[in-house]
């Protein structure tokens, strides 16, 4: 189980990069925890300004804009 | 490069539908085929080499640009990075948030929010295409001018209390942490997606805007602009503004009315008050605000800019 962290406000971007998260995850069969950070104070506390912002297993793997397939791929292989 | 959309327009519009040249439809058929061609292809070109500069210039940096300058140099720096960095809407409040916390006044940051949806790289070039540079000009000008005085006034009235408690109590990590260096290749692939992304969402934009210029090329005869919204009659700018306040368009789809509202006589501060007015002023943004800003600051926000644009086609009209 990956651990996976999606810092995001609700804005379009951030529901796309996570609707690829768990349609990648689901193709790939990795099982993910996929947990939402949405409180905009916690978001800018923990270091990011840019979002939507992705952090698998405590570790920052995307900042700003969208992600592409293959970058997920990357992130949960 | 302008005469290959004409060309194209004149192929397929006189061409191969065979349209009598001398017809209203025709001329707005040909208007709409070549100014949606044009527009698609400098959108996607401007997008992308927009996308892959602006991988080097992320929000942590811009925000240690502004960190610690003098108020002056801050609030042109502000205004000036505004104008070249297009932030998603919804990174604007981390990044207010964020600006705050690391100690840019609240002017400045505020100078930098006016200012980055107003101007982007994408509709400068287009209103240079469409209309001509000096508009371009005035577009970016009074983009960047209205930031300055605004983040200004924000700053000397100390409006501090109209942002939301919450905003000051945030612990911001004093270097942020830093984005990676991704290869070129990554950041073109990056600016790519991003390109893709952005063309999907303003296609509507898009025609919807030539749509309307081609009805107005096509069927507003140009004396009905010039004897009922010249520069001598006075509501006129300020009806541009005030009508645009409630529509809201990206910057790609105003241009082809702006383009056509130019051609048929309307005084260019007139147009030009139409045309900040609708890219600057647009309710999502305001939503995404209201989390971070109380209602007084939004409607005194809306205010200024109202005014700023009214006197900005006042001037235009008087100068030119």
């Amino acid at each position: 189980m990956k651990k996976v962290e999606l810092f995001g406000t609700g804005c379009r971007t951030c529901a796309v990069t996570e609707k690829m998260i768990r349609d990648k995850a689901a193709a790939l069969g990795v099982q993910i925890e996929l947990v939402k950070v949405d409180d905009p104070a916690e978001i800018v506390s923990r270091g990011v300004i840019s979002i939507p912002a992705v952090m698998v297993e405590g570790t920052f793997v995307h900042k700003g804009g969208l992600p592409s397939g293959r970058d997920i791929e990357t992130w949960l292989a | 490069m302008a005469d290959t959309f004409i060309m194209l327009a004149d192929w397929l519009v006189y061409g191969l539908l065979g349209l009598d040249r001398q017809t209203h439809f025709a001329g707005v058929a040909h208007f709409f085929v070549e100014d949606t061609a044009k527009i698609f292809f400098l959108l996607t070109t401007l997008m992308l080499l927009a996308g892959f500069i602006r991988s080097w210039i992320s929000p942590e940096k811009v925000r240690h640009w502004l960190q610690g300058k003098p108020k002056g140099l801050a609030y042109f720096l502000a205004v000036t990075l505004g104008a070249i960095t297009p932030f998603c809407s919804c990174s604007s409040i981390p990044l207010f948030i964020s600006f705050l916390g690391s100690g840019i006044p609240f002017g400045v940051t505020m100078a930098f929010l006016i200012t980055s949806p107003m101007v982007s790289e994408v509709g400068a070039v287009l209103f240079g295409e469409a209309i001509g540079w000096h508009f371009t000009l005035a577009y970016v000008g009074i983009g960047m001018a209205t930031g300055m005085v605004g983040g200004a006034l924000i700053d000397r009235m100390k409006l501090e209390k109209w942002v939301e408690p919450f905003v000051i109590r945030v612990n911001v990590p004093v270097d942020g942490a830093e984005g990676t260096k991704p290869a070129i290749r990554k950041r073109f692939d990056r600016a790519w997606n991003e390109t893709r992304d952005i063309l999907k969402r303003v296609w509507p934009y898009v025609l919807i805007g030539v749509g309307i210029g081609a009805v107005i090329h096509g069927y507003v005869p140009q004396e009905w602009i010039a004897g009922n919204l010249g520069a001598d009659n006075l509501l006129a700018v300020p009806l541009a503004v005030i009508a645009a306040v409630p529509l809201y368009s990206n910057v790609t789809g105003v241009v082809p009315v702006a383009e056509v509202l130019v051609d048929k006589g309307l005084p260019v501060g007139t147009t030009l008050a139409f045309v900040m007015s609708t890219v600057a002023i647009s309710l999502p943004e305001l939503v995404i605000l209201r989390k971070v800003l109380k209602l007084e600051m939004l409607a005194l926000f809306v205010a200024w800019l109202v005014v700023a644009f009214i006197v900005t086609g006042y001037v235009f009209n008087a100068l030119f």
